[in-house]
């Protein structure tokens, strides 16, 4: 039943492949599938050539008379020249053509993947395994090439060849054929037996392997731990346990994917013997021969029959042999469609960020050119527009918010932060500090309330436009590959990189910065590993800062810096805060005290609001982090 | 790099030796049944008799039936074989690793290492399956079917002596194209894949600054470089199959034309069409042995990087080793001494990370140790477990020279947390006992309420048998640290090494941890290295780091009073100071 269902499934997703397929190329596939079918029935039809020039040789060759022979022999070779060479041509173009398709489809298919990707909500990858998503562009890619230049073509091309020689054995000899069929289910029976376990063990290795790996990978990061500890030998016979059950399952899979073509290769001549026996039987008994031409049955028919089988069982064992590939490609290509097919994130949003200039009258006029003031345009439903200045005012009002429906992690938050503010949150791991971040920004939707933005529901703004008008500083800092330069100037793609450097100045990068190898220019790689966790911090604040948004969002980094390091990182985030509204989630108190206002927040809820003095004051959950009697963070 | 491979394949040498002999036999036969078909056909043209059909019928199932046992065998020889000696790489590996000291493993990247015990080795188990299989069995075919071709066909078999060259050039040609745009393009598909990586890692930056659509650009800039090289390769390879066909329909035009003439003009004395046919069926043999050989040979040259790395990591000697002989078995007590130590990570170095530093701590003292970052404090105590070895002057513990105790009893002795700390998946107990195997659940339960520990745990559903994830993912920093400490406290050493390791925790509970420690093992030394003056302030000693020099060593107030570096800290961090003392 189950396996029923699985070898179901994947037809869907073969279909889709081929349709996919036939959109990228609708010129240049329809073109290699009939190359491909040339190629394939010009192959098959030699063998009958060859037959007629074996007669025509038998038939003269005790009289040895060449020259009456060699306009038979000449004609029909002439013939098979001309098919050879329909049939090179075909080749060379079908393979140049699916060169082209296969990695062509590749790229297309790994940019949808890709530019999807790039759609998905944030909850997609805070819910899946990184390690997950990326074995999509390695593992299943590599499966689905291997897939669309080798077995789909084979499988075509095998399938051809094995209709072509079944109707010419057909126009030969019904019963001949079904001997052939006999035999040839005989061989199904056996791919399966022997083809299946060898699925089942290549299913059961890859689960091994994965073990396997995630096991080397733990190691390998407690590596120094495992020699502090003496634990070695422990280790190692861990590993074995893990390493001896891959091989169990990998000689398996190996085992009856190696004996699967000596098999067949086998039952093929078995076959072959069997048919030559049952041509004989049948010559000699004189049986009345039935098939679609009503030749009456001879020596020739016999020969051709040999010699068809054996093209049969080639074919046959040729499409087995694609099997795993295929079952193993259309796993992939499912995962691969999978991924393309994830919801994106949707915006309904129709309010949009533009520039604009004041008039005579202090009212806005929107303009093409940048003018470093910005406004919200919002449409209204009876047609007329307003415009509002961006100036950077965020009230929560009765806030409700879960991850998983059921499971509030945010209840009735409320707060407003004026334009210049600066809000700061503290609390325990947990409590849901990010959170509330996560909201503002829209990552992940209100499941009650409302938060404006200078009075407008962020519902009714364009993302797009809504996080353009924020900036951020996660607390573990994202480089990318790349040099210092851009890693800056991702902040805004037209700075010049006066705007960049000065950007650096300001977050107190510049300094490290000049002292690298080849100072802005330094190529950064592996998430900045050269730099240090405080430099990457500070290249961090330098790219919120050329962005330059009226508001901010700070989450400071949790990790232990040194003192002076962390000294200079505060400047930067000093210096980016002036003069916007910021909201601050604290992991040290230090850094909240000339806040406007400090939420401390505990199971998602504002248990105590105020300034660093009113909240002393109290004496309740702040004063007891502030004296450390509470562990923050 | 063979000899060194070949080392590890040990049990698996019987397959493998067996392998390439059970191939040979299958091909012998491969070679005979077609010459028989040829036979049978021309006596079913003659109109044999019935029974010449069975005799030649039983002989062919009985070969094919031989065939397909060797082949059975060897197939299955050859999977033990390949997959055991993977098996064999990857535990020679993994156990070299296991010796390898700090040093070492500074030297590998971690996840150079997963590569190497992963792909890498995959890549040589595909590459020896050929060896022993493909490539035993290809040059044999070659050679059965030439042979044969001249057996049976005589001089026409001097076709193949023009075709094989042709061929061979052609195939070589090809590979020699195309190898260099393969290892080029493989390079850029990794930078594609980590970019990625990066990607969907950086999702959150990715989108806070709306740049969606210039990570697509980049993106896809990207991919079509890498499709645009892959293409180029892949059009040339291309070429094979075609080039492979040209030759084939040579061999069967000249067969069949100049074979046709031959038979009939000598009467069917110089050749016989029986003969003429059976050329035909070695023809395609032999050319598509070639085409395998080809293929194998692509297949190892693409497998020798992979092979290098592995024995690059087989090869790297270990640069720590306990005594070989006379190794001492116990530390007396937990005194700990420096005499002009000079020290440097990596021999080509060229600044020290330590300089002559000189030290001398009682058993039972608690030290503390001060410093900015790249001031050398971690390669101080990691001297004293020998995770490295000084460079210049002796270490002492116990008034004896490090370098003289067995490894694991100094270790066992000299207790470290770890800066960079790692838990284990496992449950709690299962990390626990990494600091002693036989803990009974009691003394599990004590080491963790002197970690601070017991409280927290208490509260998890699970208690002690909680599940930790991989890396700790699943407990805070705090938690973490403190799992770690109590960890290393059930080893009961005479030193114990805190490397930052509580920088997560509130002060009041490292407080607390600081009180259990002076109360329930007070003749324990103990080393705490820190960011927070507030975690050393009550030391006996406080020493004081600066770029690789011991800068002062004092009390908290000594130190107040007299160092400069010392009071800066002090006074940055007590901004929040001030507010302890409300």
């Amino acid at each position: 039943m189950s396996n029923r269902q699985k070898r179901r499934a994947p037809k869907g997703v073969l279909g889709r492949l081929i349709r996919t397929i036939f959109q990228f190329y609708p010129v240049m596939l329809p073109i290699a599938l009939v190359c491909i079918l040339i190629n394939a029935v010009v192959s098959s039809i030699p063998s009958i050539f060859m037959q007629n020039i074996i007669l025509v040789v038998e038939e003269h060759w005790q009289s040895g008379d060449w020259a009456a022979a060699s306009a038979d022999v000449f004609r029909l070779v002439g013939l098979l020249v001309i098919f050879y060479i329909i049939s090179l041509a075909a080749g060379v173009a079908f393979q140049q053509l699916m060169a082209i398709i296969t990695q062509g489809s590749l790229a297309k298919m790994r940019k949808k993947m890709f530019n999807g990707m790039q759609k998905l909500p944030i909850k997609y990858f805070d819910t899946h395994n990184h390690g997950d998503v990326m074995s999509y562009y390695t593992n299943d890619i590599d499966t689905l090439r291997q897939m669309i230049s080798q077995s789909l073509p084979q499988m075509l091309s095998s399938g051809i060849i094995i209709l072509t020689v079944f109707s010419i054995m057909m126009y030969y000899s019904i019963w001949m054929t079904l001997i052939v069929l006999l035999g040839v289910v005989c061989m199904t029976f056996i791919v399966r037996k022997v083809g299946g376990g060898s699925a089942k063990y290549f299913v059961r290795q890859q689960e091994a392997l994965g073990k396997t790996e995630g096991y080397i990978e733990e190691m390998m990061n407690g590596q120094k731990v495992v020699k502090v500890f003496c634990h070695e030998e422990a280790a190692e016979r861990d590993f074995d346990k893990i390493n001896d059950a891959l091989f169990a399952d990998s000689e398996k899979a190996h085992r009856y994917a190696n004996t699967l073509m000596p098999i067949l290769n086998n039952v093929g001549y078995v076959l072959y013997v069997v048919v030559a026996l049952v041509g004989g039987w049948l010559l000699l008994s004189g049986a009345p021969n039935l098939s679609l031409s009503g030749q009456a049955f001879g020596i020739s028919i016999v020969v051709s029959f040999l010699n068809m089988t054996k093209q049969f069982t080639g074919n046959i064992s040729q499409v087995s042999n694609q099997l795993n590939a295929i079952i193993m490609g259309l796993a992939g290509t499912k995962r691969i469609f999978d991924l393309i097919d994830e919801k994106p994130e949707t915006d309904d949003g129709y309010v949009t960020l533009v520039n604009v200039k004041e008039g005579a009258n202090g009212e806005l006029i929107e303009c093409e050119e940048r003018t470093n003031v910005w406004a919200w345009k919002h449409p209204h439903s009876d047609g007329t527009l307003t415009y509002t200045r961006l100036a950077g005012d965020v009230r929560f009002f009765d806030v409700d918010f879960a991850y998983e429906e059921g499971k509030t992690v945010l209840h009735d938050i409320s707060l407003y932060a004026k334009p210049g503010q600066k809000i700061a949150f503290v609390g325990s791991t947990g409590a849901g500090k990010t959170t509330i971040t996560n909201l503002i920004n829209r990552f992940y939707d209100i499941a009650d309330g409302k938060i404006r933005y200078d009075g407008i529901n962020i519902n009714k703004i364009k993302k797009a436009d809504l996080r353009r008008s924020l900036g951020i500083v996660l607390q573990d800092t994202n480089l990318f590959t790349g040099t210092v330069m851009d890693n800056i100037r991702y902040g805004r793609l037209d700075a010049c990189d006066e705007e960049c450097i000065a950007a650096a100045q300001l977050a107190g990068a510049h300094d490290f910065i000049t002292r690298l190898p080849q100072g802005y220019q330094t190529e950064l790689s592996g998430n900045g590993a050269s730099l240090s966790q405080g430099q990457r911090q500070l290249l961090a604040i330098a790219r919120a800062a050329v962005a330059d948004p009226p508001v901010m969002i700070l989450d400071e980094a949790t990790s232990s810096i040194d003192t002076r390091t962390e000294a200079i990182v505060q400047q930067g985030m000093d210096a980016l805060m002036t003069g916007r509204t910021v909201f601050v989630i604290a992991h040290r108190l230090s850094t909240v005290q000339n806040s406007n206002a400090i939420m401390v927040l505990d199971h998602g809820r504002i248990i105590e609001r105020g300034t660093h003095e009113e909240l002393l004051a109290l004496k309740g959950t702040y004063y007891q982090l502030y004296t450390g009697v509470l562990e923050l963070d | 790099m063979v000899k060194t491979l070949a080392k590890s394949i040990r049990e698996f040498k019987k397959p493998s030796i067996l392998t390439p002999i059970l191939v040979s036999f299958e091909v012998v036969l491969e070679c005979i049944i077609p010459f028989l078909i040829a036979n049978l056909v021309n006596e079913i043209k003659a109109g044999c008799e019935m029974q010449v059909i069975v005799r030649y019928g039983v002989v062919l199932v009985i070969l094919a039936g031989l065939s397909l046992f060797f082949g059975e065998r060897a197939g299955s020889a050859c999977a033990t074989a390949s997959c055991g000696f993977a098996r064999n790489l990857r535990r020679d590996m993994f156990y070299k690793i296991q010796e390898y000291s700090f040093e070492n493993i500074d030297r590998f990247s971690v996840p150079s290492l997963v590569t190497r015990l992963t792909t890498d080795v995959t890549n040589v188990q595909q590459a020896y399956m050929m060896i022993i299989r493909t490539a035993i069995r290809s040059p044999l075919m070659l050679i059965f079917s030439f042979a044969m071709a001249f057996i049976m066909g005589g001089k026409m078999a001097w076709i193949f002596v023009v075709v094989i060259p042709i061929l061979g050039v052609g195939l070589a040609l090809v590979i020699r194209k195309t190898i260099p745009i393969f290892r080029r393009v493989f390079k850029k598909y990794d930078a594609l894949n980590n970019s990625i990586q990066e990607n969907i890692r950086g999702m959150r930056v990715v989108k806070s600054y709306v740049r969606e659509d210039y990570e697509q650009q980049k993106f896809g800039k990207a991919a079509d470089n890498v499709c645009a090289d892959f293409t180029r390769a892949e059009r040339i390879l291309a070429f094979n199959g075609p080039l492979m066909q040209f030759c084939m329909y040579t061999v069967m035009i000249f067969t069949l034309s100049f074979g046709s003439y031959t038979v009939i003009t000598s009467h069917g004395l110089d050749l016989d069409v029986g003969q003429m046919s059976a050329l035909l069926t070695y023809s395609f043999q032999i050319l598509s042995s070639l085409m395998m050989l080809s293929m194998v040979f692509v297949m190892i040259t693409m497998a020798g990087e992979s092979a290098e790395r592995i024995v690059e990591v087989l090869g790297e000697e270990s640069t720590l080793h306990s005594p070989e002989k006379n190794a001492l078995k116990t530390v007396k007590d937990g005194s700990v001494d420096f005499d002009n130590v000079s020290f440097k990570y990596s021999r080509t170095a060229e600044l020290m990370s330590l300089s002559n530093v000189d030290l001398h701590i009682r058993s039972g003292e608690v030290i503390g140790v001060i410093g900015g970052t790249g001031s050398s404090k971690s390669s101080l105590v990691q001297l004293i477990p020998r995770l490295y070895d000084a460079t210049e002057g002796t270490v002492r513990v116990g008034g004896v020279d490090v370098r003289d105790y067995d490894l694991e009893t100094l270790r066992d002795q000299v207790a470290v947390v770890l800066q960079k700390n790692v838990l284990f998946s496992g449950t709690i107990k299962d990390n626990l006992r990494w600091g002693n195997p036989n803990a009974t659940d009691a003394e599990m339960e004590e080491a963790c309420r002197l970690a601070q520990a017991d409280e927290f745990i208490r509260q998890f559903p699970d208690g002690y048998d909680t599940w930790i994830e991989q890396g700790g993912t699943n407990v805070s920093g705090g938690q973490k640290q403190r799992l770690c400490i109590a960890r290393a406290l059930l080893k009961k050493p005479k030193i114990l090494i805190l490397d930052d390791s509580t920088s997560a925790v509130d002060t009041r509970t490292d407080a607390l941890i600081r009180k259990g420690f002076r109360e329930f093992i007070p003749e324990t030394t103990k080393i705490i290295i820190a960011q927070r003056i507030s975690s050393v302030q009550d030391a006996d000693r406080i020493i004081v780091m600066n770029s690789g020099k011991i800068e002062d060593i004092g009390t908290h107030q000594e130190l107040l009073e007299r160092n400069a570096i010392y009071r800066e800290v002090y006074t940055s961090q007590n901004r929040i100071g001030e507010g302890n003392e409300q």
